[in-house]
């Protein structure tokens, strides 16, 4: 280990007259610091790139696996006739985007816990909402570079390509899910007592959202009252549109969903999923104003 | 110095610049509430390198929680720098720079990586930032090692990594939360020779600590903590003259036995200029006395060699701040650290500082 330099070294107070930086727009020290917590996040990722390989690889596996157990299912079985690989894509994507979001309140109940999030605390912030802007803008970026995988992969597989225009509506759609889902998970992270518990909530919400909902098998599979689950389940909102996307014939105002209590558009759907990111949004503020004030 | 200080406040030398006033904090409720602080007063001067000594569990870490706006108190006033810590955090944060005990840092960065996040939060420009990670690196000699990730660090070179991050911004005030606990002699030196180097070029650097041998060496002023309030607070000289006496341990044989020891004690106490002579059975029945000044000391020779006793050992010392504590509490620091010991829970600790 090496020693201090000699004393009198005339750096470690402040300066004489000026301060340390000039002040600065509120806005472009907001964007500094939620720059450099997104920053750590994305370090962190490269030097630890388990997550993102889990990540890309799970749905993979459902796709290849679940799209095969299917394989030789009746023809016309599904609606329009299509093939279960290419019905089941849809459903993989929205999961694969869904688990990463539900996902993002870990990194930040691992920084509550180890005391981290006291050392950001204590510095001079301008909004501490860059600690959560930093958190979504992280998980957004890499639920899509995900999502992006799995797409490219089941065209790959064969199971189509949305083409341009559907897929940038597909990414619309994803975005509003991972925001929506994003919050949840934030939430948690500041309501719950530690990463067990988080962990714990993880693992039951995931599964049983895949399986109530339309990612696996259509709403006329399903007995009444799986099928009016699957209709309120947010993930469905999402799988709908895409699949119609898939399909080729996607228009907002097209239904999308037929769904016990009524038929739905995909516009109607971009708006539950709309609602819902921002409702969330909304409903966990005043948890996080509570923690980080 | 005037000048550089001028930024946040232009009040008359010397004043304050923190100041704790009547500040209580108690965690949880009912039965099972622990008061951590119970109408603490502090009022730390402007330049001083000043100490917070206490046991573990007095209160020293939820006092530097406060002050550095992690935590509210249930009641009192918090001034940092001439702002009201509650209603001006975010202004406080800016003048401060906090180096918390149990350091947090992200395994996986590398120190460079984490100075640099933390001088983004400070806001820092880019060049500036840079360029004062490259002075501090050098200061605390940190440049070996500081594109490592700190994961591979030690303790010496996390607690320097620390101590670099909370002065990146060049805090007026510096407050360190047991700054060298369980560190190696080496890195302790170098923190000790950082912290007088600040003070001297006009940082105002609080420290808790509880060891008595690095606040006396260290402090200017300091105050003594103990169940949530400060009992005792100065410059360490007239805190320490204020107890008076010398003290003095003797041995009459190495292994003396009780009756002897007893028959010791009577005999000097009856000496003029003794205050009190205690018999410390835990060190061999060597007996503990406080005497009025030098002179006593040979008289008591004489004494022990006209009841023909003879002088195995006979040591002589000043007060220190350990008798400056016992004088407080009744109790010697070492004691209220074992007391203590047993009490504590690090679960609902580490639950406290969570957010």
């Amino acid at each position: 280990m090496t020693t201090t330099s000699a004393p009198a070294t005339p750096t470690l107070a402040p300066a004489p007259g000026a301060p340390a930086s000039a002040p600065r727009s509120a806005l472009s020290e907001l964007s500094q610091e939620t720059l450099a917590l997104t920053r750590r996040l994305f370090l962190q990722l490269a030097r630890r790139p388990s997550t993102l390989v889990a990540g890309v690889l799970q749905p993979l596996i459902w796709l290849v696996l679940f799209g095969a157990l299917f394989a030789k299912a009746p023809e016309g079985l599904l609606p329009e006739g299509m093939s279960y690989g290419r019905f089941l894509g849809a459903g993989v994507i929205v999961f694969t985007a869904f688990s990463g979001a539900l996902n993002a309140g870990l990194p930040v109940m691992f920084d509550r816990e180890f005391g981290f999030l006291n050392r950001l605390l204590v510095a001079p912030l301008r909004s501490r909402s860059s600690i959560v802007m930093a958190s979504v803008l992280y998980i957004t970026s890499l639920s899509l570079v995900q999502s992006l995988a799995i797409i490219a992969t089941a065209a790959l597989l064969g199971y189509g390509w949305p083409g341009g225009a559907g897929l940038l509506l597909v990414l619309v759609i994803l975005l509003l899910l991972v925001f929506a889902v994003t919050a949840m998970s934030l939430g948690l992270a500041f309501a719950l007592p530690g990463h067990i518990e988080l962990i714990a909530v993880i693992f039951v919400a995931n599964l049983p959202l895949l399986f109530a909902s339309t990612a696996l098998a259509p709403i006329s599979f399903m007995p009444t009252w799986l099928g009016w689950l699957a209709a309120l389940n947010p993930l469905t909102f999402a799988i709908e549109p895409i699949r119609a996307v898939y399909a080729g014939h996607f228009s907002l105002g097209e239904v999308v969903l037929v769904a016990p209590y009524g038929s739905l558009t995909g516009a109607a759907c971009l708006g539950v999923l709309a609602v819902l990111a921002l409702g969330l949004f909304l409903l966990i503020r005043p948890l996080l104003d509570r923690k980080l004030t | 110095m005037g000048l550089r200080l001028a930024k946040w406040s232009s009040k008359a030398v010397p004043e304050a610049v923190i100041e704790l006033n009547q500040v209580s904090k108690r965690y949880g409720s009912g039965a099972t509430a622990i008061e951590a602080l119970s109408g603490l007063n502090l009022s730390v001067p402007r330049g001083c390198l000043y100490g917070l000594l206490g046991p573990n569990g007095a209160g020293k870490t939820t006092c530097l929680r406060i002050l550095s706006t992690l935590l509210e108190p249930d009641s009192g006033a918090v001034r940092v720098g001439g702002l009201d810590a509650l209603a001006q955090p975010r202004q406080v944060r800016e003048l401060l720079g906090y180096v918390a005990q149990d350091v947090a840092i992200d395994k996986i960065l590398s120190g460079r990586e984490l100075l640099q996040l933390q001088g983004d939060l400070y806001h820092l420009n880019r060049a500036e930032r840079d360029r004062r990670i490259e002075e501090l690196s050098e200061v605390l000699g940190m440049d070996v090692w500081l594109d490592r990730r700190c994961g591979t660090y030690s303790g010496g070179m996390r607690r320097r990594l620390d101590l670099a991050s909370g002065l990146l911004h060049r805090p007026a005030v510096l407050v360190l939360d047991e700054p060298t606990v369980g560190l190696d002699i080496e890195s302790r030196a170098a923190i000790w020779r950082v912290l007088a180097q600040l003070r001297d070029q006009g940082t105002t650097v609080l420290l808790s600590s509880h060891y008595l041998e690095e606040v006396d060496a260290l402090a200017d002023e300091l105050a003594i903590i103990d169940g949530g309030r400060v009992i005792a607070a100065g410059t360490p000289q007239v805190l320490k003259a204020a107890l008076g006496g010398d003290r003095v341990t003797l041995r009459v044989r190495e292994f003396s036995d009780e009756p002897e020891a007893l028959r010791v004690q009577l005999l000097l106490q009856a000496c003029a200029g003794v205050r009190q002579v205690v018999v410390n059975r835990s060190q061999g029945f060597s007996l503990n006395l406080v005497v009025e000044h030098d002179g006593v000391v040979e008289q008591l020779r004489q004494q022990l060699k006209q009841a023909d006793l003879p002088v195995f050992a006979l040591a002589q010392s000043k007060p220190s701040l350990d008798d400056v504590y016992l004088q407080a509490t009744g109790r010697t620091l070492m004691d209220a650290e074992l007391a203590i010991a047993g009490q504590r829970d690090p679960k609902a600790e580490r639950k406290q500082a969570m957010r």
